[in-house]
């Protein structure tokens, strides 16, 4: 199965985290794993525990925004990383409904470089291309 | 920088005419190696930010200015409420009210290197800092509305700090117009366990010492001499900060487009002054300005009871608090006329010029303290607001270094470890939960702070007064 991709993008006082896919559910998913990986390496994050997670917006690029705003309110009021997802958007692209699964900060071997503060508007963008979704912002660090 | 839209400039004042929609001029305060070295983005930025409803003179940069969202990082710009002045979320940030404080220590540069490591340890064991950290205090409900309210006086008043400390805070430590009931449910649940906490990032507590003094009047006035040891502390309002400044981000696009705003760029997202949006955020932001105030006050007092233990004679006594992303209600002279204006500040020092009745009164012939925070290997400064500075920036001035480089480029340049030994054999002891952290923050990442300090004082923003270099430093 195609799992799509993550990555950073260069803003010269934060970063930008983008996630593509074969679809948009996919591209949110990637997108999550990015913003994990501004604060650590997500293959250190152990998918132990499972959140809900519900999202709801205008439009599908203020969801995306409502995505990772809802993923760092979890990371900071339960003390966790995620690096795992599962994402469900509506055919209207209004809401989605995702289960993150991850597992309680551990400064020793997740040595965190840096707390995501918030999602902007910087560089936000959802498009789709060469069949391909990817979703993108710049996030306050 | 391309220089050529320029239309007029000095060595340290950049000039855009008003083009489009722009309804004022934008300036940029930089010397030319500066301005040549900001990228595109800050002037589109200054633009965008120069054709907001009821903006008043000017849209300011400052010389740290960088690229940010929507407002540039390092701007200034005021609204005028009975012009059609609007109040936006993007114009302060998401940190509200984060900033600097540096207290003095009664103490010499020997003192602190004879107990250079214990104290590094008591420091970092006592000061929660870096991601996963807690603090020592929970909040209940109750409180935290006491908390928002009240600032750093709440905090005096619990017992986290001394009277006195409040004279040498803006707004003396408490600021008014604070409504706790527009801080959501979700804003209080992250500032939960964060109370007394530093933060990540480019955040920091310091113990520093006087390298250099340029103005001695004012540094004798300021309890600053070379040879002194010093603690500075950069943090600001925490979770609960950040998820105001994510939510009324959101509220305001759509506010923007009900009050028929024409933004060039979302991320200026704006609510007239005098409407229920506008309303609201400045209760809420005023509200995170008091927890930011309260947060820094915690952290004195953990720092106070840190040095007890390793050195009793320390006297630590508050020099001045500064608050560098705020939006304030001022009075200013513009054409002649006192007028009432909303000041943005975001990455911007308030700097009021000598004899300013909100300056503590014995230091109000000297200037507002101004003070720049610099990165962990290089140094911090302390400036003194000018007589100047009103006419050319309503009273205002830089911030800090400003980043260079990205955190990605960093980590790719550097390796945390390194940093800490090369500041190690330069007498620096760095401690911090995260090496990455060390490496995105490290010092080459950075502007060159000396030279935007000396723009600042020679633009006349406001005089430079002293040099602090570090001895210890806690990153989070």
């Amino acid at each position: 199965m195609e799992r799509g991709h993550w990555e950073h993008f260069e803003h010269q006082a934060d970063i930008g985290v983008r996630g593509c896919g074969p679809d948009l559910d996919t591209a949110f998913e990637q997108a999550g794993i990015a913003l994990t990986a501004v604060v650590t390496d997500p293959a250190k994050v152990e998918p132990r525990e499972a959140v809900p997670i519900e999202a709801r917006a205008v439009d599908v690029e203020f969801l995306f925004v409502e995505w990772l705003d809802a993923l760092i309110y979890e990371m900071a009021t339960r003390g966790m990383l995620f690096s795992r997802y599962e994402v469900h958007i509506d055919a209207d692209r209004t809401h989605l409904t995702a289960t993150a699964w991850g597992e309680a900060v551990d400064r020793e071997r997740h040595q965190p470089a840096v707390e995501v503060k918030g999602a902007t508007l910087t560089e936000l963008k959802v498009w789709q291309e060469d069949g391909a979704w990817c979703a993108q912002c710049v996030v306050d660090v | 920088m391309d220089l050529e839209p320029f239309s007029e400039h000095t060595e340290t004042r950049w000039v855009l005419a008003p083009r489009g929609k722009m309804r004022v001029p934008g300036v940029i305060y930089a010397t030319e190696d500066l301005i040549r070295d900001m990228d595109d983005k800050v002037l589109e930025q200054l633009s965008n930010v120069a054709t907001l409803p009821g903006i008043v003179r000017a849209a300011y940069a400052m010389p740290d200015a960088h690229w940010g969202y929507g407002f540039p990082i390092g701007g200034v710009a005021a609204f005028d409420p009975e012009a059609g002045g609007v109040v936006s979320a993007g114009g302060v940030g998401f940190d509200i009210s984060c900033g600097v404080r540096t207290l003095l220590t009664g103490l010499t540069r020997e003192d602190i290197l004879a107990v250079q490591e214990p104290l590094a340890e008591a420091l970092f064991a006592h000061v929660p800092a870096g991601l996963g950290s807690t603090g020592h205090i929970t909040l209940n409900e109750a409180e935290m509305d006491a908390m928002l309210e009240g600032g750093a006086q709440w905090a005096v008043e619990r017992g986290w700090g001394r009277p006195e400390d409040l004279e040498r805070i803006e707004e003396r430590g408490r600021m008014a117009g604070a409504d706790p009931a527009q801080v959501s449910a979700r804003a209080r649940e992250r500032q939960r366990k964060e109370m007394g906490t530093l933060g990540s990032g480019n955040h920091y507590l310091e113990v520093q010492h006087v390298t250099a003094v340029y103005r001695e009047d004012i540094a004798r006035a300021y309890g600053l001499a070379v040879g002194n040891a010093v603690v500075s502390i950069h943090c600001g309002s925490r979770g609960l900060g950040h998820q105001i400044g994510t939510e009324f981000l959101k509220k305001m696009v759509q506010a923007a487009a009900r009050y028929g705003i024409d933004l060039p760029d979302r991320e200026l997202a704006c609510a007239p002054i005098d409407s229920p949006v506008g309303r609201q955020y400045l209760g809420a932001m005023r509200a995170a300005i008091n927890c930011a105030l309260a947060n820094r006050q915690i952290i004195t007092h953990l720092v106070r009871e840190a040095f007890a233990g390793v050195l009793p004679e320390a006297d630590l006594r508050l020099l001045y608090d500064v608050s560098h992303n705020t939006r304030k209600e001022e009075e200013h002279e513009v054409d002649g006329v006192k007028k009432r204006l909303f000041v943005h500040r975001k990455g911007a020092t308030r700097a009021f010029g000598p004899g300013h009745p909100l300056i503590p009164e014995d230091l109000r012939p000297f200037g507002q303290p101004v003070i720049i925070g610099g990165t962990m290997g290089t140094a911090s400064y302390i400036l003194a607001g000018s007589e100047t500075g009103e006419r050319l920036a309503f009273s205002s001035a830089c911030h800090g270094a400003g980043r260079a480089m990205s955190r990605r480029q960093a980590t790719r340049t550097w390796h945390g470890r390194d940093i800490v030994e090369e500041l190690r054999r330069r007498g620096i002891i760095v401690k911090s939960p995260s090496l990455r952290g060390v490496a995105e923050e490290a010092p080459g990442a950075y502007k060159d702070v000396s030279a935007v300090v000396e723009a600042a004082d020679a633009a006349g923003l406001a005089h430079k007064v002293a040099r602090l270099e570090p001895l210890i430093t806690i990153k989070g």
